[in-house]
C-alpha cells in the first residue's frame, strides 16, 4: 500500500483555513499577551479573522471545484453563499460577543465560590470565548461543503464543541448557564452517535461514505433498501438535532435560556445556517433520488416542528425561551425549503437562512440591552411599556419580530413566500398549508410582544436599557436595515442566489 | 397671449388660490379674498380667451385637447390626465368662472364679519378648480377626479359653520346622498372598462356600437344614478334642502348655479351612450318629469326663502335633465336651460342673501313684507330673475323653459303628450310658488318685528346682482337668437332627422304656457296678496300642504327604508363580528394557548426525558419506515 500525499487546492480552501489560523492565533494571544491588551487584542483577531475570510470566500465567489480536498469537500454556488452568511452573521455576532459584562470572568471557577469573587473584583475579564468562536466557525464553514460522512462528522464535532463550552460562560445565573452546558453535551453525543450509527449503515448499503458514491448507489438500486432507510433516518436525526426540529428539539429552549445571550445569538444564527446547508447539500445531492422514502418523514417532522414551535412559543414568559421556540418554527419552515427538492426550494432557503440568521443575531443583540441591576431582564411581563421608555429599541425589536413572523416589507416575508412557493412548487401542499397556519398562530404571539412594549403601561420595577456600546449598537442597527433592506428591495439578493444556487456533484 | 396650453391654467389658477391660502394661514386673512377673487377673475380671462379663439376655428377644429401626463399606465389600460375643450366644456368654463368670479366679489363683502374669510374663499376656489376639471376632462376617469372634487368642496361649504350641529349634519347628509351617486359613476367607469376597454370620452364613443345593449344600458343607468345624486334628482334629492345651511353665496354658486348642473353635464356629455340605450333615455325622461314635479310641489309648501329656492333649483334641474332623456334634439335646450338657469337662480339666491343680510339672517318668508320699499336694487334685481323662471317673454326663462316643453310634446306618442303636460303643470306651479315667494318677501305689508332694520346692501353685494339681472333678462334672447347654441353645440351630437311630431303648433304651446303660468300667479295673488298672511305657518291645512311641508316624505322614506335597517343591519354585524368572529378568533387564541401550555410539560428540564425523546423520535423514524416499506 502507498501512501499518497494530498493535494490541497490552498486557494478554495482558504477561508477555512484563514479561520483555523485565526483561531490558533488566538490560543497563542490567550497564552502570551498581557490580560489588558487581551480583550482588544482577541477582538481585533476575530473580526480581522473574520473579514480576511469573506474577503478570501468573495474572490473564490465563482470557483466550483469538487477536487478541493480529495473530495472531501466542493467549493461550488452554495458553497460560497453558506460561508458567506455565516461569517457574515459570525461577525455581527461577535460584536455582540465583545460585550464582555455577559460572559464569566473565570469560567474555571465554581459558581458562588471565592475564586471567582476575586476574579470578578480584580476587574478579570474572559477572552476564551474568541478563539472558540473561530473554531465553531471553522467547523460551520465546513459543515455544508463536506461532501463524504467522515468530514461531515468531523465538521459536525468542531462545530458543537466549542458551543457547549461556550454555552456554560454565562456571567449570571451561572449553574443555570452550566447546567445548559451539559444537558447541550449530553444530548450533543447522543445525538451524535445517532448520526454516526447512521452514517454506518449508509456504508453499508453502499460501500462508500461519499455523497457520490451514496447516490450512485441508490440509482443504481441494488442495495438493501431497509438500511438504506435505516441510515437515512438516524443520519437525520443528528442533523435534525443540529436544527432543532421536533422531537430533537428539547435542548434549545434550555441552551438558549442558560447561554450567554450573544453566544445564544451566534449558536442559533450560525448553526442553523451551517445545519441546514449541510442538510440541503446531501439530501439535495445523495439522497435525492430516495426522495419517496424519505419525504414523507421529513413532512410530517416538518409540520410538527412549525405547530409545535409556534403553539409552546405562546406559553412561553421568556423572551428569550420565546425566541428558542420561535427558533424551532423556523426550522419547520425551512425544512420545507429542503422537502421541496427544487432549485427554488434552494434558493428560498439560502435567502431565509440568511435573513433569519441577521434577524436573529439583531432580536438577541437587544434582549442583551434591556436590563436591571442584576442583569438582563428575560421576562416578558417586564418588557411591558419598553416601547414608551425606549422607542427606538422598541421599535427595532418590534421590526425583528414582524420579520419573524413573515409581515411584508420586512425580510421574513420574501424569505417565508420564497419558501412556501417553492414547496408548493414540489408539490407539498400539506406544508404549505401548516406552514401558513403556524405562521398566523406564530404572528399572534410576536404581536404580542409588540402589544406588551407599546400598548401596556410600564411597571415600576427599574427595568432599563442600557446604553449599548458602539459595537453591539452597530449590530443592532445594521441587522435592523439589512432586514428591512432585504424586505423591500430583495431583487439583488435573490438574483445573485439565483445564479450562484447550484450544487455541483 | 394664450395657446392650447393655457388650458392647464384654468384649473391651475384657482387651484394654486386654494391650496395657498389654505397653507399660508392667517398670516394672509387681509388680503387672501383678493387674490381669490383675482385668480377666479383671471381663469375667466383665460376661459373668454379660449371663447374667442374657439369661434373663429371652423367647427370642426373648435375642440382641443390638452395633455397634462400619462396617469395610469397598466398593460392595455392607459389614461391620461388630458384636458378636453371643446363647445361643450367651454359653456360650462364660461358660466363657472364667470358667475364664480361674481360670486367671489359678492362674496368678499357677504362674509365680511366672518373671521374664517380666507378659508371660505380657499373652499370657493377649491370649488372652481375641481368643477373645471369635471368640465374639462377628457376621459370618464378625470371626470370622477372632479366630481369627487366638487363633493368635498361641497360637502365643506355647507359644514362651513359647522360648530352648529345641525349645519355639520346637512354636510354629512349632502356628503353621504353624494357619495350613492358616486358609487354609480364609478361602477360606469368599471362596467365601461370591463366591456369597452377604455374610459375615455372619445374611445367610449368610438367603441360603444361594439358593446351589448346590456352593458350600455347598464352604463346609461349607473351614470344617471350619478346624475341624480349630484343633480339632487328623484330619488337621491333630499340632500339639496339642507344643503341651504352652507352660506348663501354657495347656494348660489354651488347648489343652484354649477355643481348640482353636473348630473346634466354628465348625460349630456354622455350622448352616445344614452343615444345607444333607449332604455336608460327613457328612464332619465321619468327621472326628470317626478323631479320637476316633487320639487315644485315642495317649492309651494316651504316658508324658508333659501328651502323654496332650493326646491325650486330641483324642480328646474329635473326640465334639465327632463329634456336631456329626449335625446339629440333636447341636449341644447337642457344646456340652454342650465345656463340661463344659472344666471336667474344665482342672482335671485343672491337676492335672497341680500335680504338676508338685510334683515339679521332671518329666512322665513312669513315674517318678511314689504321689504321692496327698503332694498329697491335688490327687489328689481330679484323680480328680473322671477320673471325669468316663470318664463315671461322675452326674459331667459321664457326661450329656454318653453323650448323643453316643446321639445316634450314633439316627442311623440303618449310619451310625449305625458311629459308635455307634466312640464306644462310644472311651469304653472313653477308661477305659483315663485309668486308667493315674491309676493310674502317683497309685497303687502311688513310682518317683521320692530327690531328688524331692513336695509339695502352693500354696493359689492350688489354689483353681481345687477350683472346676473343682466343675464337674466338677455341670456335667454341671446342663446336662441339665430339658433346659436343650438348650431355651436351641433357638431358634438348625432343629430339625426326624426319625424316632427308636431302635435300643436309651436306658437299654442308657448300660449298653453302662458296661460299656465297666468293662472298660477293668479292663485297666489289671490292667496297671499288679497288675503291676510300669518306670520307664523297655519296648522289646519290639508294633507297636501303636509306633505309638501315635509318635503312629500322625503326623509321619512329614508330613514325607514335606509336609515332604521341600516342601523339596525351595522347593529346586527357588531355584534354578530363581537360574538362569531372575535368569539372564534378568542376562541382559537385560547386553544393554541392552551394547547401551548399542554406541550410545554414535555419540557421537564431532565435531560434524561430529552434523551428519552430523542429516542422515542428515532424509533418512531424507524417504525414509521418500517410501515412505509411493508
Amino acid at each position: 500500500m502507498t501512501f499518497t500525499a494530498p493535494v490541497l487546492s490552498y486557494q478554495l480552501l482558504s477561508p477555512i483555513l484563514i479561520v483555523l489560523g485565526g483561531a490558533l492565533i488566538g490560543v497563542l494571544v490567550e497564552a502570551f499577551v498581557s490580560r489588558k491588551l487581551r480583550p482588544i487584542a482577541q477582538l481585533s483577531l476575530t473580526i480581522g479573522t473574520l473579514l480576511l475570510a469573506l474577503f478570501q470566500v468573495f474572490t473564490i465567489r465563482n470557483s466550483q471545484s469538487t477536487t478541493a480536498a480529495m473530495g472531501s469537500v466542493v467549493i461550488d454556488g452554495p458553497a460560497v453563499l453558506m460561508q458567506a452568511s455565516i461569517l457574515v452573521i459570525s461577525i455581527l455576532a461577535a460584536f455582540l460577543i465583545a460585550d464582555t459584562e455577559n460572559f464569566v470572568p473565570v469560567a474555571a471557577a465554581v459558581p458562588g465560590s471565592e475564586d471567582e469573587r476575586r476574579a470578578i473584583q480584580s476587574g478579570q475579564t474572559l477572552t476564551e470565548v474568541f478563539p472558540l468562536t473561530l473554531f465553531a466557525v471553522s467547523g460551520m464553514m465546513i459543515f455544508p461543503i463536506a461532501t463524504d460522512l467522515i468530514t461531515l462528522f468531523v465538521a459536525l464535532e468542531m462545530l458543537s464543541l466549542p458551543l457547549y463550552l461556550m454555552a456554560g460562560l454565562s456571567r449570571r445565573r451561572r449553574l443555570l448557564s452550566q447546567e445548559s452546558a451539559l444537558k447541550y453535551f449530553l444530548l450533543g453525543a447522543f445525538s451524535s452517535a445517532f448520526f454516526l450509527f447512521g452514517a454506518a449503515y449508509l456504508y453499508g448499503y453502499s460501500g462508500s461514505v461519499s455523497f457520490e458514491g451514496i447516490r450512485i448507489a441508490i440509482a443504481g438500486g441494488s442495495g438493501n433498501d431497509i438500511i438504506l432507510l435505516i441510515g437515512i433516518a438516524f443520519l437525520s436525526v443528528g442533523l435534525l438535532f443540529k436544527v432543532g426540529a421536533v422531537p430533537f428539539h428539547a435542548w434549545s429552549p434550555d441552551v438558549y435560556q442558560g447561554a450567554p445571550t450573544p453566544v445564544t445569538a451566534f449558536m442559533a444564527a450560525a448553526t442553523k445556517v451551517a445545519a441546514f446547508g449541510a442538510m440541503l447539500r446531501i439530501f439535495y445531492t445523495a439522497f435525492a433520488n430516495a426522495q419517496w422514502q424519505w419525504r414523507p418523514l421529513l413532512i410530517v417532522i416538518s409540520i410538527i416542528t412549525m405547530l409545535f414551535g409556534s403553539l409552546v412559543a405562546i406559553a412561553q414568559r421568556d423572551v428569550k425561551r420565546m425566541l428558542a421556540y420561535s427558533s424551532i418554527a423556523h426550522a419547520g419552515f425551512l425544512l420545507a425549503g429542503v422537502i421541496a427538492l427544487n432549485k427554488a426550494g434552494l434558493e428560498g432557503s439560502i435567502f431565509y437562512l440568511f435573513a433569519y440568521g441577521v434577524a436573529t443575531v439583531g432580536a438577541f443583540g437587544v434582549v442583551t440591552l434591556v436590563r436591571d441591576s442584576t442583569g438582563e431582564v428575560t421576562d416578558l411581563n417586564r418588557w411591558a411599556g419598553l416601547g414608551k421608555r425606549s422607542p427606538w429599541v422598541a421599535t427595532i425589536f418590534a421590526g425583528f419580530l414582524l420579520a419573524f413572523a413573515g409581515i411584508p416589507l420586512t425580510s421574513g416575508f420574501i424569505g417565508k413566500f420564497a419558501i412556501f412557493s417553492a414547496a408548493y412548487e414540489g408539490g407539498s401542499k400539506s406544508i404549505v398549508i401548516a406552514g401558513v397556519l403556524s405562521s398566523a398562530i406564530a404572528a399572534f404571539f410576536y404581536i404580542r410582544v409588540i402589544v406588551l412594549m407599546f400598548f401596556t403601561d410600564p411597571q415600576e420595577d427599574g427595568t432599563s436599557v442600557v446604553i449599548p456600546s458602539i459595537l453591539t449598537r452597530a449590530t443592532v442597527v445594521i441587522c435592523f436595515v439589512v432586514t428591512i433592506a432585504l424586505g423591500v428591495f430583495p431583487s439583488p439578493l435573490l438574483d445573485s442566489i439565483k445564479t450562484l444556487a447550484i450544487f455541483i456533484r | 397671449m394664450f395657446n392650447t396650453n393655457s388650458l392647464v391654467y384654468l384649473i391651475g389658477l384657482p387651484l394654486f388660490g386654494a391650496t395657498f391660502l389654505l397653507l399660508a394661514g392667517r398670516k394672509v386673512d387681509k388680503w387672501g379674498h383678493i387674490l381669490a377673487t383675482v385668480l377666479s377673475g383671471s381663469a375667466f380671462i383665460v376661459g373668454v380667451d379660449q371663447f374667442f379663439q374657439m369661434a373663429n376655428r371652423a367647427p370642426e377644429d373648435r375642440a382641443i385637447t390638452q395633455v397634462l401626463f400619462s396617469w395610469i399606465n397598466v398593460g392595455t389600460f392607459n389614461v391620461d390626465a388630458a384636458l378636453l375643450l371643446d363647445q361643450l366644456s367651454i359653456c360650462f368654463v364660461l358660466l363657472i368662472t364667470g358667475v364664480g368670479t361674481l360670486i367671489h366679489i359678492y362674496s368678499i363683502a357677504y362674509m365680511s364679519h366672518d373671521e374664517n374669510r380666507r378659508r371660505f374663499f380657499a373652499y370657493l376656489n377649491l370649488f372652481i378648480a375641481a368643477m373645471l376639471l369635471l368640465v374639462l376632462g377628457n376621459s370618464y376617469l378625470n371626470l370622477y377626479v372632479g366630481w369627487e372634487g366638487v363633493g368635498l368642496a361641497s360637502y365643506l361649504l355647507i359644514g362651513f359653520w359647522n360648530q352648529k350641529p345641525a349645519y355639520a349634519t346637512a354636510s354629512k347628509k349632502a356628503f353621504i346622498a353624494n357619495r350613492v351617486g358616486d358609487m354609480g359613476l364609478s361602477l360606469a367607469i368599471m362596467i365601461a372598462f370591463a366591456t369597452l376597454g377604455t374610459v375615455s370620452f372619445a374611445g367610449v364613443a368610438e367603441k360603444s356600437h361594439t358593446a351589448s345593449q346590456g352593458a350600455l344600458t347598464a352604463i346609461g343607468i349607473m351614470l344617471l344614478v350619478a346624475a341624480t345624486g349630484k343633480s339632487a334628482q328623484f330619488p337621491l334629492q333630499a340632500w339639496l334642502g339642507d344643503a341651504m345651511a352652507g352660506p348663501t353665496p354657495v347656494s348660489a354658486l354651488i347648489h343652484a348655479a354649477t355643481m348640482v348642473t353636473a348630473g346634466v353635464y354628465l348625460i349630456v356629455r354622455s350622448n352616445f351612450i344614452f343615444d345607444a340605450a333607449p332604455t336608460a333615455q327613457l328612464l332619465v325622461v321619468i327621472i326628470g318629469a317626478i323631479t320637476l314635479m316633487f320639487g315644485a310641489i315642495i317649492g309651494t309648501a316651504k316658508d324658508d326663502i333659501k328651502k323654496a329656492l332650493a326646491a325650486s333649483t330641483m324642480s328646474q334641474i329635473g326640465y334639465m335633465v327632463l329634456a336631456s332623456g329626449l335625446g339629440p334634439v333636447g341636449y341644447a335646450f337642457a344646456i340652454m336651460h342650465l345656463l340661463t338657469h344659472g344666471f336667474f337662480k344665482a342672482g335671485m339666491f343672491l337676492g335672497a342673501g341680500s335680504v338676508m343680510h338685510g334683515m339679521d339672517d332671518e329666512v322665513n318668508m312669513r315674517k318678511f313684507g314689504g321689504i321692496r320699499l327698503f332694498m329697491p336694487i335688490t327687489f328689481v334685481t330679484f323680480g328680473l330673475g322671477y320673471l325669468a323662471i316663470l318664463g315671461v317673454p322675452p326674459f331667459a326663462g321664457f326661450y329656454s323653459k318653453d323650448k323643453i316643453i316643446e321639445t316634450a310634446f314633439y316627442s311623440g306618442g303618449i310619451k310625449g303628450i305625458l311629459i308635455g303636460s307634466v312640464a306644462l303643470l310644472g311651469a304653472g306651479i313653477t308661477a305659483f310658488y315663485m309668486s308667493r315667494l315674491m309676493i310674502l318677501t317683497f309685497m303687502g305689508t311688513p310682518r317683521y318685528t320692530e327690531d328688524k332694520n331692513p336695509h339695502e346692501s352693500s354696493f359689492l353685494i350688489l354689483l353681481p346682482m345687477a350683472i346676473l339681472a343682466i343675464g337674466s333678462v338677455a341670456s335667454g334672447f341671446l342663446l336662441s337668437h339665430g339658433n346659436a347654441l343650438v348650431n355651436w353645440l351641433s357638431p358634438l351630437f348625432e343629430m339625426t332627422e326624426e319625424t316632427e311630431n308636431e302635435i300643436m303648433p309651436p306658437i299654442v304651446i308657448s300660449s298653453l304656457a302662458l296661460v299656465f303660468v297666468a293662472a298660477g300667479f293668479a292663485l297666489a295673488w289671490k292667496m297671499y296678496a288679497r288675503s291676510a298672511v300669518s306670520n307664523t305657518a297655519p296648522t289646519d291645512v290639508s294633507i297636501f300642504t303636509k306633505a309638501a311641508r315635509r318635503d312629500l316624505f322625503q326623509d321619512d322614506f329614508n330613514e325607514a327604508v335606509f336609515m332604521r335597517p341600516g342601523q339596525l343591519l351595522t347593529k346586527t354585524l357588531v355584534s354578530t363580528d363581537e360574538l362569531l368572529v372575535d368569539g372564534t378568533v378568542r376562541g382559537i387564541g385560547k386553544a393554541a394557548i392552551g394547547s401551548g401550555n399542554l406541550l410545554r410539560t414535555t419540557q421537564t428540564g431532565f435531560v434524561r426525558s430529552y434523551a428519552a425523546l430523542i429516542l422515542i423520535g428515532a424509533i418512531s423514524l424507524i417504525a414509521a419506515i418500517w410501515v412505509v416499506t411493508q
